[in-house]
């Protein structure tokens, strides 16, 4: 069932359309990633939907109820959403117990208390309800922050950046813990970021956004694999474009050689092909020999730059390939290489 | 924060407090002089009832101020309603209006023989006071009323600034939990807001303990009215000069809690400031009221008193002509630009001195520097004569004993003695000013700047001062335009064939006959507009 | 430091400058410390000038002049020093701030019962401390200060603040007359007989009586007669009486605006003549006439509108008498709490 509706949004900001012509929906109990650089309208369709930012084309529905058009739109504090900002936005007057009862105002003080012991058990804090903010690390304060947030049962989340002023030892921890505690009340939720990472660890679906829109929306492995721009895929991770020589019915040929093509075509008018660096291997078999230009250590894996012996096939471009062997490669030595890809990704760079 | 700064600094520091704390000194010496028992006569009699006057009346004043100045400052930093572009600067507009003035005005349209309520009584047919029942103006109230019209601004100036640096993010926090703006206003950003508002609220209560003008003419005696009649009446500056000493205590006592305010107010603050403020639209009835709020205040701070005055230029427009207005306005124009100059210079050197001195000891010359805008004006003006006669004697025994003639009367018997009694009343304005910008700027940047090789005084003028241009700038303005308006001070202070704008409209005043200097009474006003449009300026662009 | 420096020096500039604007730059000059308003003795000033070339510079301020006086000590430019009623002209001898002047003109313009018997300080005006009235409800009636106490008046009387110096030097006389006793009984009937909380100054309560909100009031007689003089407010001054009280006894009591010759004054013969010259016939007669006040100067005129108030018996009390238990009245002003 679909929880959040959106339909061509359009949203201005001093001017100048933000969000142009947006749609996106989002199923109970899913939670969407928004990726994009800063500035791309990632934050401003989230306060859009938190009614902090008027629309100038499109709807907005959250369950059953129209909350958003051009002309009538349901005040804030009226929508049920919950939201967590990049600084946590505690109140920094107000004790833990305080802050989290804040939305609670209509509650009983017995009911008001049970339900912030419920939370602070929830988000792992009891014993800590007299503290204040400024007392708190990064990591308490912000699951105090969503603590309150979902003390006031909300019918969806937002989250704008959470996890950017946490050292990056805690962060996976937290956003694991974070993303427990969602699934298990079963709020769905809207997430804002700019680091894939946090994207692939805490969202079920990343919208990757450009310029106010959407570009593509889905599970994090298909936009790894299979993007549908180089915007995407550059996006991703770090990608190589391989010059294609030749396209025919079942297979295409590049530097690597042939590839046999499984149950998919290819526009003939494609000339690059997007080959990951982990989907290049050290191949002794392999007629490609390419020579070693550059190594870096990576932790878990080497990152090798290499260009191709004959230079023509490669257009002279180095390529990026990461190893994950205790197999050492020196620079200048000569290696042979093939690919390991079972779906093709390619893309025509002349338009 | 410690970073070595040369000898130079702390001691021309030290130099400047002492200078400007010198005027209490000489007063709180004179309290050693023979009094004749007239401080334990007045005691005996009605200096109870004046210090209860005095407590009512601070606090009254304190109290309005807060309770008309938060409110509207709140919804015109937070909330989109009717005509708040014209209130976001026309609250101001009361700063300019002199308190003396204000005064007059309402005490002749509402005492009993005003026009107000002699129409009521011809309208309604009443024909004496036993009739109806009609607010007495000239009481306790009314005085405190009337101060807190004029005073408000600074409320709504400091708690307006408040407001629009509070994280955004706290107030759309609040709002997504489901608080309304009121409950938002009450829960969140009033508390936040707590130490500017208290330091406004001192500063309102500083003002209305050292009035003289307003309270006098509301007819209530007051602390301030005993030191002028022990003073003047009884002849003994002794018994004065120790009451002025138990109203700076009272001060000393407001001071300090401005600054515990202002401690804490560091530890609060978060958030950038420079997120674009979402207001809450207030729509429909709310809008209207909001509005009307607003406009009432207005009206009544500055609408009516001016209408007033307009009025009276009109009709005596012949008689109150004066081809030496223009005299007047340079000298005034000239002497607030000077003292707001010398302020601010004074407020950067104890401010930057404060902040990168090692010692503690350092906050005291801020604090000794600020002492002057406790005294009433004329008790100020006594102890600032004190010090420079004493040192134009000094030099003209000097020179006498030389057998030249001596240079006269240096200091004392020019312009300088005014501006220096101006100084040492508003350089606290500016310090507090200069003091709260720097205290937003953050310390590492000292050490960034340092680290990079520049010195102190570089640093000074190459980081600090661009970064705290705006807490300057509004910080000398407020000083000009108090010191337009300035009066006791400049009255016993100023030299032959001296006048301003406010001494000449002081004349008529203290005559009760505005009418005659109603013209130069808007000259004033108009003058201190100015400069307010652009201390408003400069606080939009935080908006 | 070098710019802090250079601030200094700035700083000392623009004092200087200050010093050079306000140099004195003409030689024949008085310079006045005025307790009176500038624009009150502006028409006389302005004839001086005109007669002699010789240019009156002025200073006006309500509080605090004898101290500045006091504080300049001999490097004062202040040549003399005019007030508005006696006890300040008795301050400045009593702290030694004047010197005597020896001038026949002056003698023989001023009657010896309004100068100091050491000519330290002269009278120049005298003001009358009179009753106003309701001419509907009171009418033209004998009255006496000593009336305001009684019965006949509880809650009809409006007055100024007690600690003005006319209402001080008026309690003064009451001390004088009947001792400090029956002026305390004196002053706390007249206090319970009061309409409203003393406030506002004489013009006022001349409004307050047209309006109704009181029938009797203390008052001067200039500001009376000056009320006439303008138009808005000539209508309601004409719903009022002038009363001279106590004429069946010792007369009204009578106030005198007046100057003093400064210890110090670095004009002293340029001073003298203008103090000759505000008591001669043309100053006085523009205090009559202008100011409405009444001349000391026995030959000079009352204005017209002075004169048809009539002639008065005054209170021949001298002004050393009033100056003398101003102290007392100021103690009991404030024992009774007249103010509060």
């Amino acid at each position: 069932m679909t929880q959040l509706a959106i339909h061509h949004l359009t949203s201005q900001y001093d001017g100048k359309s933000v969000i142009k012509d947006l749609s996106l929906t989002l199923e109970r109990n899913e939670i969407v990633a928004l990726l994009g650089p800063s500035g791309c309208g990632k934050t401003t369709l989230l306060r859009a939907i938190a009614g902090l930012q008027p629309i100038t084309e499109g709807d907005i529905t959250l369950g059953d109820q129209v909350i958003s058009t051009p002309s009538k739109s349901v005040v804030s504090e009226k929508r049920n959403i919950g939201m967590i900002f990049q600084d946590y936005a505690l109140f920094p007057h107000l004790s833990v117990k305080d802050n989290i009862a804040f939305g609670l105002h209509k509650m009983s003080a017995t009911e008001q208390s049970a339900v912030v012991d419920d939370m602070l058990t929830l988000v792992k804090l009891q014993g800590y309800q007299s503290r204040f903010p400024h007392e708190l690390s990064g990591g308490q304060q912000q699951r105090v922050a969503i603590a309150r947030a979902l003390a006031y049962r909300p019918q969806l989340m937002l989250l704008d950046e959470p996890f950017s002023n946490i050292d990056s030892q805690s962060r996976g921890e937290i956003m694991q813990e974070m993303r427990q505690i969602l699934k298990k009340q079963q709020v769905p939720a809207v997430f804002v970021t700019h680091s894939k990472d946090e994207a692939f660890a805490f969202a079920d679906k990343i919208a990757i956004f450009k310029d106010g829109k959407i570009e593509q929306i889905d599970k994090g492995n298909v936009l790894y694999t299979t993007p549908t721009s180089p915007y995407v895929a550059n996006f991703m991770g770090k990608t190589n474009y391989i010059a294609i020589e030749s396209i025919t019915n079942d297979s295409i040929v590049t530097c690597f050689g042939s590839q046999q093509l499984q149950e998919q075509t290819i526009p003939v008018t494609d000339n690059v092909m997007m080959v990951r660096p982990e989907q290049i291997i050290v191949d002794e078999q392999s007629h490609y020999k390419f020579k070693v230009v550059g190594c870096i250590f990576a932790g878990s894996h080497w990152v090798y730059t290499v260009c191709a012996i004959d230079n023509k096939a490669s257009d002279g471009k180095n390529i990026t390939i990461e190893l994950h062997s205790h197999l050492l490669l020196d620079v200048d030595q000569v290696v042979g290489l093939s690919l390991n890809i079972a779906h093709i990704v390619t893309f025509n760079f002349d338009k | 924060m410690f970073i070595q700064l040369s000898k130079k600094w702390p001691a021309f520091s030290w130099l400047l407090s002492l200078l400007l704390f010198l005027p209490l000194l000489a007063i709180v010496w004179q309290s050693f002089g023979d009094d004749q028992d007239v401080f334990a006569q007045l005691w005996a009699t009605v200096l109870p009832d004046y210090l209860v006057n005095t407590l009512l009346i601070v606090l009254g004043v304190a109290l309005l101020s807060a309770v008309i100045g938060v409110p509207i400052a709140w919804l015109v930093a937070m909330c989109q309603f009717p005509a708040r572009r014209f209130y976001v600067w026309g609250m101001l507009l009361p700063l300019a209006m002199p308190s003396y003035v204000v005064a007059f005005v309402y005490t002749d349209l509402l005492e009993y023989a005003g026009p107000i309520q002699t129409s009521l009584r011809s309208y309604f047919g009443w024909s004496n006071a036993q009739d109806y029942a009609f607010f007495d103006v000239r009481t306790l109230s009314g005085a405190a009323v009337m101060l807190a019209l004029v005073l408000y601004p600074y409320v709504y100036l400091l708690a307006r600034t408040a407001f629009l640096e509070q994280s955004q993010s706290l107030v759309q926090s609040a709002r997504l939990l489901g608080c309304s703006p009121w409950r938002s206003f009450w829960r969140i950003s009033l508390p936040l807001a707590r130490p500017a508002i208290a330091i406004s609220v001192a500063l309102v209560a500083m003002e209305s303990l050292a009035d003289f003008a307003v309270v006098h003419y509301f007819a209530v005696p007051t602390l301030t009215t005993a030191v002028y009649d022990t003073w003047l009446g009884y002849g003994s500056l002794a018994a004065a000069a120790r009451l002025s000493v138990v109203m700076l205590a009272v001060l000393f006592i407001l001071i300090s809690i401005e600054r515990i305010g202002r401690n804490k107010q560091r530890h609060y603050q978060r958030g950038s400031g420079q997120e674009k403020v979402v207001r809450h639209q207030l729509t429909g009835i709310k809008g209207i009221a909001a509005s009307v709020f607003c406009g009432v205040i207005f009206m009544a701070g500055f609408g009516v008193p001016f209408i007033s005055l307009l009025d009276m230029a009109i009709n005596y427009f012949d008689q109150s002509w004066n081809s030496q207005f223009l005299e007047y306005s340079f000298n005034s124009l000239l002497l607030a630009s000077t003292v707001a100059l010398i302020c601010l210079i004074i407020a950067i050197v104890l401010g930057f001195f404060k902040r990168l001195s090692a010692s503690k000891s350092s906050d005291l010359a801020p604090k000794l520097a600020s002492t002057g805008y406790a005294l009433p004006g004329t008790v100020l003006a006594i102890g600032v004569l004190i010090p420079l006669s004493l040192f134009d004697h000094g030099i003209n025994h000097f020179f006498e004993s030389f057998g030249i003639d001596g240079p006269g009367l240096l200091l004392s018997g020019t312009v300088f003695a005014i501006a220096a009694g101006y100084v040492v009343r508003f350089s606290a304005i500016a310090i507090g000013s200069v003091e709260s910008s720097l205290n937003k700027v953050s310390p590492s940047i000292d050490m960034v700047t340092m680290t990079l090789g520049l010195s102190p005084l570089k640093m000074l003028f190459k980081v600090h001062l661009p970064l705290i241009k705006k807490g300057c700038f509004a910080g000398a303005l407020l000083v000009f335009i108090e010191s337009m308006k300035e009066l006791p001070a400049a009255l016993l202070l100023r030299p032959f064939d001296y006048e301003t704008l406010a001494t000449y409209v002081y004349q008529f005043v203290s005559d009760e006959q505005l009418e005659h200097g109603a013209l130069a009474a808007i000259v004033i006003v108009i003058v201190g507009l100015i400069p307010l449009i652009f201390l408003n300026r400069s606080l939009e662009q935080q908006d | 430091m070098k710019s802090m420096i250079a601030m200094a020096v700035g700083i000392a500039t623009l004092a200087s400058s200050f010093s050079v604007l306000s140099a004195p730059n003409s030689e024949k000059e008085v310079n006045i410390y005025s307790y009176r308003q500038a624009f009150l003795i502006d028409p006389v000033v302005a004839q001086f000038e005109k007669d002699t070339g010789i240019n009156v510079n002025v200073v006006f301020a309500k509080k605090g002049l004898a101290e500045r006086l006091k504080r300049e000590g001999k490097y004062t430019k202040a040549d003399l020093v005019l007030t508005t009623d006696i006890s300040r002209l008795m301050e400045l001898k009593d702290k030694k701030l004047v010197s005597p002047v020896e001038s026949s003109i002056i003698e023989n313009n001023v009657p010896s019962h309004l100068r100091d018997p050491q000519n330290q300080w002269f009278s120049l005006t005298k003001r009358v401390r009179n009753i106003y009235a309701s001419k509907e409800r009171v009418g033209n009636i004998a009255i006496t200060y000593e009336d305001l106490a009684t019965d006949k008046y509880k809650g009809k009387i409006c007055t100024r603040s007690g600690k003005h110096p006319y209402t001080v030097a008026l309690v003064s006389s009451m001390v004088a007359h009947h001792g400090e006793a029956e002026t305390e009984v004196w002053l706390t009937k007249v206090k319970e007989n009061l309409a409203r909380k003393p406030q506002g100054n004489d013009r006022g309560q001349i409004k307050a009586i047209a309006a109704g909100q009181c029938d009797v009031s203390l008052g001067n007689s200039y500001y009376f007669g000056n009320m006439h003089t303008n138009p808005e407010q000539k209508p309601i001054v004409e719903k009022v009486n002038i009363l001279f009280p106590n004429q069946q006894n010792r007369g009204s009591h009578i106030n005198v605006s007046g100057m003093a010759l400064t210890k110090y004054a670095p004009h002293k013969a340029d001073a003298i003549k203008l103090m000759e010259y505000l008591t001669g016939d043309l100053a006085q007669s523009i205090y009559a006439k202008v100011n409405l006040e009444y001349p000391v100067k026995p030959s000079v005129e009352v204005s017209p509108l002075v004169a048809s108030w009539g002639e008065f018996k005054e209170d021949e009390l001298p002004m050393i008498e009033i100056a003398k238990h101003r102290k007392t009245a100021l103690m009991l002003l404030d024992k009774v709490k007249f103010d509060l």
